[in-house]
């Protein structure tokens, strides 16, 4: 006797069926050419108001002073490594969490100001502000 | 009231009853002599939002994501679409839950639970004849 796996309700075809739902879903913005594929360390957000553009990197328990962060025209690149400790002798029963270099593009608006950046890493997250440029704010215009 | 007894893994994971609405941490869970280390990720948790419920039989691991966000800002790109981390596991009786320490640093936290003192694995030295 066997048991087919669609006894379970939770089949292959439906697993990728879910999994195809979930992707269409998801990307409901369209993707910049140099991004990454969902499921690429560190996972990122992104927000945006004509003052700045604010770069939200998830990556917990690393060192902010080995992280190598630039900006080269409107592209800003974050690199680093993440090592975990691994514990000998001891019987691991899982090993998600990431270890290994990391490495994320994001491509800014032309109108940001490369020399005003700031980054501040709390909670393991980065947190990257960029200042836009002042000449492309938009400025309210007084009627006399 | 789950009565089997988890046997290899003496942390077995819950389906989260939320698991809709919350993130489900990336975690490293080992177990040595003396007991078991939970690691688990969860970046954007200041440590006041970290929330830990463990009882005798069950650990439940969560945290609320607090971002610095500017009002008015447009979401235009998210990894990270939720703003809780939640995840569960049944604990065996093995483990002596009353002295579980915890730690949370940047993001990552470390619970260690420890077995109790009868239950601690021994050497068995073999004498010879």
């Amino acid at each position: 006797m066997y048991i087919s796996m669609n006894d379970f309700g939770t089949s292959l075809f439906d697993e990728l069926r879910r999994l195809e739902r979930e992707m269409s879903s998801s990307y409901t913005w369209p993707s910049p050419i140099r991004s990454a594929p969902r499921g690429e360390y560190p996972p990122i957000n992104v927000g945006s108001n004509p003052d700045r553009i604010d770069v939200y990197l998830f990556m917990p328990g690393v060192d902010p002073a080995q992280l190598d962060i630039s900006i080269q025209q409107s592209l800003l690149s974050i690199s680093g490594e993440r090592r975990l400790i691994s514990e000998e002798g001891a019987d691991y029963f899982r090993r998600e969490r990431f270890d290994g270099s990391l490495r994320r593009v994001v491509n800014l608006p032309d109108d940001v100001d490369p020399d005003q950046v700031e980054a501040l890493y709390k909670d393991g997250v980065l947190h990257i502000a960029i200042q836009r440029k002042e000449a492309s704010k938009p400025r309210q215009i007084q009627v006399k | 009231m789950n009565t089997s007894e988890t046997k290899s893994t003496q942390a077995s994971e819950k389906p989260a009853a939320t698991a809709d609405q919350s993130l489900r941490p990336a975690m490293d869970i080992f177990e040595d002599a003396t007991g078991i280390t939970v690691l688990a990720d969860m970046p954007g948790v200041p440590k006041e939002k970290l929330d830990i419920q463990i009882d005798k039989d069950s650990l439940t691991v969560g945290g609320e994501i607090l971002l610095d966000m500017p009002s008015g800002m447009d979401p235009v790109y998210a990894d990270v679409r939720k703003t809780r981390y939640q995840r569960s596991f049944t604990l065996s009786r093995e483990l002596d839950t009353e002295k579980t320490e915890a730690s949370f640093k940047d993001g990552v936290l470390i619970l260690r639970i420890p077995k109790r003192e009868a239950h601690q694995t021994r050497k068995i030295q073999v004498k010879a004849a």
